[in-house]
């Protein structure tokens, strides 16, 4: 499984040369990064490549890393039913900048891309119609990045005087918890507030 | 009279012969052939659709927010709630990616179970799917006989789990518990005249003129658009595709087991039908042949490693270390090594594909779930220009959506 993975690899990296920023097989999955300028491109060629063949596109979603620089990964997976293999390709990307759509390639992409502009406000150059498709009508802010609370910013009821559903600000009845069960022994990275050693431990570490 | 009332119209307007017969029509949300909450605006000429456009989102819960701040058993039971008509088979798809990234592999007896349940899961959804269908297009018998035989393997569900539907019962290292003895006999009782209820339904409805003319050549899907769409499941296999993960890329034991996967022709609804009746006699097969590996092969039916599963209860009322893992699994919830991962199961209505990206801590960082009927929705528009109103239902029927899995 493994070693047609890597040639696969392999060959995309001789074939996409300088487009190619990256390739990695791991669990038994080949995942490639590109640069998102090309991202039309590379999709094609997969599709259309006889030794690629992906002709299946399977999803697209965002994922939100915030203390990156360019925060949002963009990650295509695509499938390949006559050669029976799959690939995931990754974009990085930001706010402001948008990714080339590839609504022209895949049909399919359509719905993928509103998606993960209504969730995580990636924007989507050349998409037809790139309006939300998850969220309500009119809602504010991308609830899937990392920086929107789980809780949300709005709640709505149905208001018995005004004879319509109403909009208002989030009022929890006792404080939102999240506890933090991350045990002190495995796992944990930060220091526990107040342990005077925490540094010196760290230090001892460093020293092999 | 009414002609010259008409002709007065037209002059108020000023509008031309023909303008008027152009209009928008919203169908749903609630609306009993829209399988859920779904509105759909229709861009209408007359009696025939020039244009779909699905308003989705109606049932959206924020899934994948929420399984962010959740541990990874936590996590399992929301993809009950995803296609809540074949629960286990979401499940499925989670316990394997999380087992994946966790490098573990499940007893064989474990396995089995998990077939046996997934098969009945594809029970569930299709004769949900065949016999509903059969409703939108105005019979209402099938659903009748139907719902009856749904009613027996939610017992199943309910016997094995607990919970008639939302069963948290296949979890990452294995399922729950053990199944007794009993059930696996009862199951296998179950299913040789559950074929004779298949015959029945489709004595109703596979050779019925009204049900023919519905569906023969409505909502035809040629195989390359099929893949272009990202199609999956009976939507592949009606248009010709002999794809089926459990033979393509198996997972579990299903490469150990006997079966067929029927395909379609002609790529309409009619061929979706039929092929979803087949498949349920080949679950049923599959169903047998786990029953019978099952009343020989015993086992664990979880990986013996207490840092994931669970110890028994009496074993901690002895062990201080059971307790102690007791606790620890059930608040802090056990760590899952850095990675990212793609897994998916052959769910009845596609392919159900969960890609879990995991930060090294005891939460999913991201948990995308990629759910067969909403690929399939959005083909609506591609599926239903050029028809009639009324094909619009059998075209919603026959691709199988649920809005659980579509809004998440």
């Amino acid at each position: 499984m493994d070693d047609a993975l890597n040639k696969l690899a392999a060959y995309l990296a001789d074939r996409l040369g300088a487009k190619l920023i990256g390739s990695e097989v791991a669990l038994g999955e080949l995942t490639i990064e590109v640069g998102r300028q090309h991202i039309s491109e590379i999709i094609t060629f997969l599709r259309d490549d006889s030794l690629c063949r992906f002709g299946c596109l399977i999803d697209i979603c965002g994922a939100d890393y915030p203390e990156r620089e360019e925060r949002f990964d963009v990650i295509y997976h695509l499938l390949s039913p006559w050669l029976n293999h799959r690939i995931r390709v990754r974009i990085k990307t930001d706010e402001a900048s948008p990714v080339p759509s590839i609504v022209g390639v895949f049909p399919a992409a359509n719905w993928f891309e509103r998606e993960a502009y209504d969730l995580y406000g990636i924007l989507f150059e050349g998409h037809p119609d790139l309006r939300r498709l998850l969220t309500d009508y009119g809602f504010q802010g991308h609830p899937l990045r990392k920086d929107f609370p789980l809780t949300g910013f709005v709640e709505l009821r149905y208001d018995d005087e005004l004879k319509r559903v109403v909009y208002e600000p989030v009022k929890l009845m006792q404080e939102y918890r999240s506890f933090d069960f991350l045990s002190p022994w495995e796992g944990m990275d930060s220091a526990i507030p107040g342990d005077e050693k925490a540094g010196v431990a760290r230090d001892k570490d460093a020293k092999p | 009279m009414a002609e010259t009332e008409i002709r007065d119209a037209d002059a108020d307007s000023g509008k031309r012969d023909g303008d008027d017969r152009k209009f928008t029509i919203n169908f749903g949300p609630q609306h009993p052939a829209a399988h859920g909450v779904l509105r759909l605006v229709l861009e209408l000429d007359g009696e025939v659709v020039e244009r779909v456009d699905p308003h989705i989102g109606l049932l959206h819960r924020g899934t994948e927010k929420l399984i962010e701040y959740k541990t990874y058993l936590q996590a399992l039971p929301y993809f009950d709630r995803l296609d809540y008509v074949a629960p286990m088979n979401q499940e499925h798809g989670f316990s394997l990616a999380v087992e994946k990234l966790l490098g573990v592999t499940v007893p064989k007896r474990a396995q089995l179970i998990r077939v046996l349940y997934s098969e009945i899961g594809r029970l569930l959804s299709h004769l949900l799917n065949v016999t509903t269908q059969a409703m939108d297009v105005g019979a209402l018998t099938p659903p009748l006989w139907g719902f009856e035989e749904r009613e027996k393997l939610m017992v199943f569900y309910e016997r094995a789990s607990g919970s008639r539907m939302h069963a948290a019962y296949i979890r990452p290292g294995g399922v729950h518990q053990d199944l007794p003895p009993e059930l696996v006999a009862d199951i296998y009782a179950f299913c040789d005249p559950f074929l004779k209820v298949c015959d029945d339904i489709e004595s109703l409805l596979t050779d019925n003129r009204i049900f023919k003319q519905r569906n023969v050549d409505i909502g035809v899907v040629s195989l390359a658009d099929a893949w272009a769409y990202g199609f999956s499941g009976v939507m592949v296999r009606g248009s010709g595709a002999a794809w089926d993960l459990r033979k393509s890329q198996p997972y579990e034991c299903y490469d150990e087991l006997k079966f067929d996967i029927p395909i379609g022709k002609h790529g309409d609804c009619y061929d979706r039908y039929l092929c979803r009746m087949e498949e349920m006699r080949q679950s049923v097969k599959i169903m047998k042949q786990a029953c019978e590996r099952l009343a020989t092969e015993i086992g664990p039916v979880n990986v013996e490693n207490h840092k994931m599963v669970p110890p028994k209860r009496a074993e901690m009322k002895s062990s201080m270390e059971a307790l102690i893992h007791h606790f620890k699994l059930y608040t802090e919830g056990y760590h899952v090594p850095k990675g990212e991962v793609y897994a998916a199961v052959e769910a009845p209505k596609g392919e159900f594909g969960v890609y879990l990206v995991a930060d090294g801590s005891n939460r999913p960082y991201r948990c995308k779930i990629r759910a067969p009927s909403f690929v399939h929705l959005q083909a609506m528009d591609f599926l239903c220009r050029g028809h009639m109103l009324a094909d619009v239902s059998a075209v919603l029927g026959s691709i199988d959506i649920v809005f659980g899995e579509i809004d998440r």
